[in-house]
């Protein structure tokens, strides 16, 4: 071959380099917060779960970005006419990124793990139904439950019940090995982690080649860095107030979805003076829930009367029980033996709509009398003494795990509402399988907890991505925390 | 020179001590739980236990300081409760971000502080005299987080220079990671250097009214001759406590403009530990900055002992 042809042929591969690199094979996202490490299987911190969700790890079912769960890793189920017995039919050719076959036994040792008396899982409440797990055959498993559980396939779409290998799992913290469409490549903790395209994936593989997770923190510092086009996808975007601006640029578009994050003002049930129901629906009277979503949350969120996501068919619209009417307020603190008011302690964890939320609040509360002194808690002293220690009287946090309505039936949660009734109705709800028996009691739960003011239950938080223009397949909605960008491309 | 510096050895290594103490104890006070805060609302009570002996958490006060002062004496710093990587290793990732921007920034420091100072002080009362103490008047009074923020929004935003942060690694070459440390290493420096002109200056003209300056230019050295030769190396011991003090403020100080930057430095590295309760990385890091302290304090005394003879004889 003479020297011009290879030099052509180099200029023509280089050409077609080019031309591949136009299509953008790599996305650079960012988020606020760094995990602490990169196993969904033993944290809480939802900043795992958006890096690795559906990218590198998948469970036997998954959700989709409108809340539904779907197959993932399994292919198809049965369930036995009694509710009892699942049989889960896997996908065949499924390897992990380190080259071994996933297989029954995985699922069994994954699902055990999870379960097992030393599991440091922090969802292990999820399996708690389950009895036993058994392999079939290499792409059978059976798992056996102690009782009937109605949402046990949206259990365990969770990140926290992915199917994990035991050769890989002990360095799953700082290297992540999964079935997913991308693979774990590099993590410079404190900056940045990068996957790559999984190219021996089982399903449809990503069109991307490679993508990027940079952490921000700093509100200041993500409005420069999606300005100076450094990140092309911002979720989570911290800097509310300057949404408009990312619409009117032409280069942005911004995407503002639901999640599943009920946000209230918890009350202490369990203590003066809230535990008088009178004094509960005095504050829920109190609270003007249009004020709070505009002036903390620049108008994103939607209004909730009850602890249930508004975008779930199930949910009933109670938002009329306490609706805002100080004078009612005032009456009903009179009747309770307040007429002059009360003090009491706000604690305010840092997330902005409980801190910007707070100092609304407390100004809407003085209003019908109600003086609150307002303590700001780190996460760490919030867990301990708010939500561990129920030393408060009043708090704010966004409960973000999807349907939890279920913690109302538990009298040691940090609010410590105690009624037998609503507990029962939990206990059939769980043994119930029939979507519509379920959809019938789902709404009476949540008709007990607004009739009996538990919380006062304020917005469903929004979760604002600012991304370029053009850029598909991103989800809008948070059903999950979870960055999924195995469906995603560039124009 | 030996018994001084045996003097200063003795009380660095006391302060160690006590410094490891009082972090110990002061981090231990703090309430908030790691295994709690790593599982959140969800976990049940006995994983939370489960979690606690897998971390060592289950151990007594005195057992887990004696194992990490023991470990800190070995070298090993221990194992990040949340991160589950060495601290160690840690730290060693974040101090090549943190000291070269350090470095830099006091390197810019003293690169614009000493010819402004000098300059000030050789002008003094005149047009070039007021012209920099106007403009280290501003450099004082500005916060660098708002300077840093402009200097984004300037080169970063419209210019398109430099990335608006982040840190590429050395692994990429000498010159990105520069590239990187250039924005925030200024935006530390400038505070710093107009403060330490302010001292330069001040303390060069304490030096100029002294006898010795009088009787040099007596001798028939110029103003200039008598300034240089004999001042600027006797205004130099205040000048370089201010510098020892910059350097640490400019090591541990950097949690700010490393948040703005988002580099991955010491600064950010302990601000997600306090946050996390991961006291082990916070006890180590904390650890690590107060002896760079102490040992900057010493290199600046031994430094003093170099420059001014008279300390020596005294010790």
């Amino acid at each position: 071959m003479s020297k011009l042809t290879t030099f052509l042929l180099a200029g023509s591969t280089a050409l077609f380099a080019t031309a591949a690199f136009a299509q953008h094979p790599h996305l650079n996202v960012a988020m606020q917060l760094e995990p602490p490490n990169l196993d969904p299987t033993a944290g809480a911190a939802q900043a795992i779960d958006s890096v690795v969700y559906s990218n590198i790890f998948e469970g036997l079912t998954r959700f989709m970005s409108d809340g539904s769960v779907v197959p993932g890793l399994a292919e198809s189920w049965d369930i036995s006419d009694d509710g009892l017995v699942y049989t889960f039919h896997l996908h065949s050719g499924v390897t992990f990124h380190d080259g071994t076959t996933m297989d029954a036994e995985d699922v069994k040792f994954s699902l055990d793990r999870a379960r097992a008396d030393d599991s440091t899982n922090a969802q292990k409440g999820l399996f708690a139904s389950i009895a036993d797990v058994s392999v079939i055959d290499p792409l059978t498993v059976r798992i056996t439950l102690s009782a009937p559980n109605g949402s046990l396939l949206f259990n365990l779409a969770w990140g926290d019940a992915v199917i994990v290998a035991p050769e890989s799992i002990g360095e799953a913290a700082t290297h992540p090995v999964g079935t997913g469409a991308f693979m774990f490549q590099d993590w410079v903790q404190g900056d940045h982690i990068d996957i790559t395209r999984n190219p021996n994936y089982w399903g449809t593989p990503a069109t991307l080649e490679s993508a990027t997770f940079r952490f921000i923190a700093d509100p200041t510092a993500a409005f420069a860095a999606l300005m100076a086009e450094d990140v092309d996808v911002f979720v989570g975007y911290p800097a509310p107030e300057n949404l408009p601006q990312f619409e009117a640029d032409p280069r942005f578009q911004v995407l503002v979805g639901n999640t599943e994050g009920e946000t209230i003002l918890a009350m202490n049930n369990g203590r003066e003076p809230f535990n008088n129901r009178l004094v509960r629906e005095a504050v829920a009277h109190a609270i003007d829930r249009q004020a709070i979503i505009d002036g903390a949350m620049y108008g994103m969120g939607t209004p909730i009367g009850t602890h249930f996501a508004p975008h779930n068919p199930d949910y009933v619209d109670l938002t009329a029980l306490s609706n805002y009417d100080p004078e009612r307020s005032r009456q009903l603190l009179a009747e309770a033996g307040y007429p002059d008011g009360f003090t009491t302690v706000m604690t305010l964890p840092p997330p902005s709509y409980a801190r910007r939320g707070g100092e609304i609040i407390a100004a809407q509360l003085r209003a019908v009398g109600i003086q609150t002194e307002i303590q700001n808690q780190e996460w760490a002293q919030w867990l301990e003494t708010t939500f561990r220690g129920h030393d408060f009287g009043l708090t704010i946090v966004s409960h973000t795990e999807p349907m939890d309505i279920g913690i109302y039936a538990n009298p040691d949660y940090y609010f410590q509402y105690d009624n037998p009734e609503f507990q029962a109705l939990m206990a059939t709800l769980n043994q119930t399988t029939d979507p519509a028996e379920r959809t019938a009691l789902l709404q009476h739960a949540q008709r007990i907890i607004a009739e009996n003011y538990v919380n006062a239950y304020l917005f469903e938080l929004a979760v604002p991505t600012v991304a370029r223009a053009g850029i598909e397949g991103l989800w809008r909605n948070q059903p999950t925390a979870a960055i999924d960008l195995t469906a995603v491309s560039w124009p | 020179m030996i018994r001084y510096t045996i003097g200063r050895v003795t009380s660095l290594f006391l302060s160690l001590v006590v410094a490891s103490m009082v972090i110990f104890a002061v981090v231990e006070v703090v309430p908030g739980d790691p295994a709690a805060y790593m599982l959140g609302v969800n976990a049940r009570p006995d994983t939370i236990a489960a979690l606690r002996t897998e971390l060592g958490l289950d151990m007594s006060p005195p057992e887990r300081y004696l194992s990490w002062t023991s470990g800190m004496l070995r070298g090993d710093f221990g194992t990040s409760y949340t991160y589950r990587t060495p601290v160690t290793r840690m730290i060693l990732d974040r101090i090549v971000v943190s000291l070269p921007l350090a470095i830099l920034a006091l390197a810019l420091t003293v690169a614009i502080a000493f010819p402004a100072g000098i300059y000030a002080a050789s002008r003094r009362g005149k047009l070039g005299d007021m012209g920099v103490m106007g403009a280290t008047q501003l450099g004082v009074a500005v916060p660098n987080f708002w300077f840093a923020m402009i200097l984004v929004l300037i080169f970063a935003v419209k210019l398109r220079w430099v990335s608006a942060g982040g840190f590429p690694g050395w692994g990429n070459g000498v010159w990105p990671g520069l590239k990187a440390l250039i924005l925030p290493a200024i935006a530390l420096a400038l505070p710093q250097a107009a403060i330490l002109a302010r001292v330069m200056r001040s303390s060069l003209l304490d030096m100029l009214g002294e006898d010795f300056i009088r009787t040099a230019r007596a001798k028939g050295l110029t103003r200039r001759q008598a300034l240089w030769r004999h001042a600027v190396r006797n205004a130099l011991i205040p000048v370089l406590t201010i510098i020892g003090l910059q350097f640490s403020f400019l090591l541990a100080g950097g949690i700010v403009i490393e948040q703005i930057f988002f580099l991955p430095g010491l600064g950010r590295l302990i601000f997600q530990a306090i946050s996390a309760r991961d006291l082990i990385v916070v006890e180590s890091v904390v650890m690590l900055l107060v002896a760079l302290v102490i040992i900057v304090n010493f290199a600046v005394d031994l430094a003093y002992a170099a420059v001014d003879p008279r300390l020596r004889v005294r010790a």
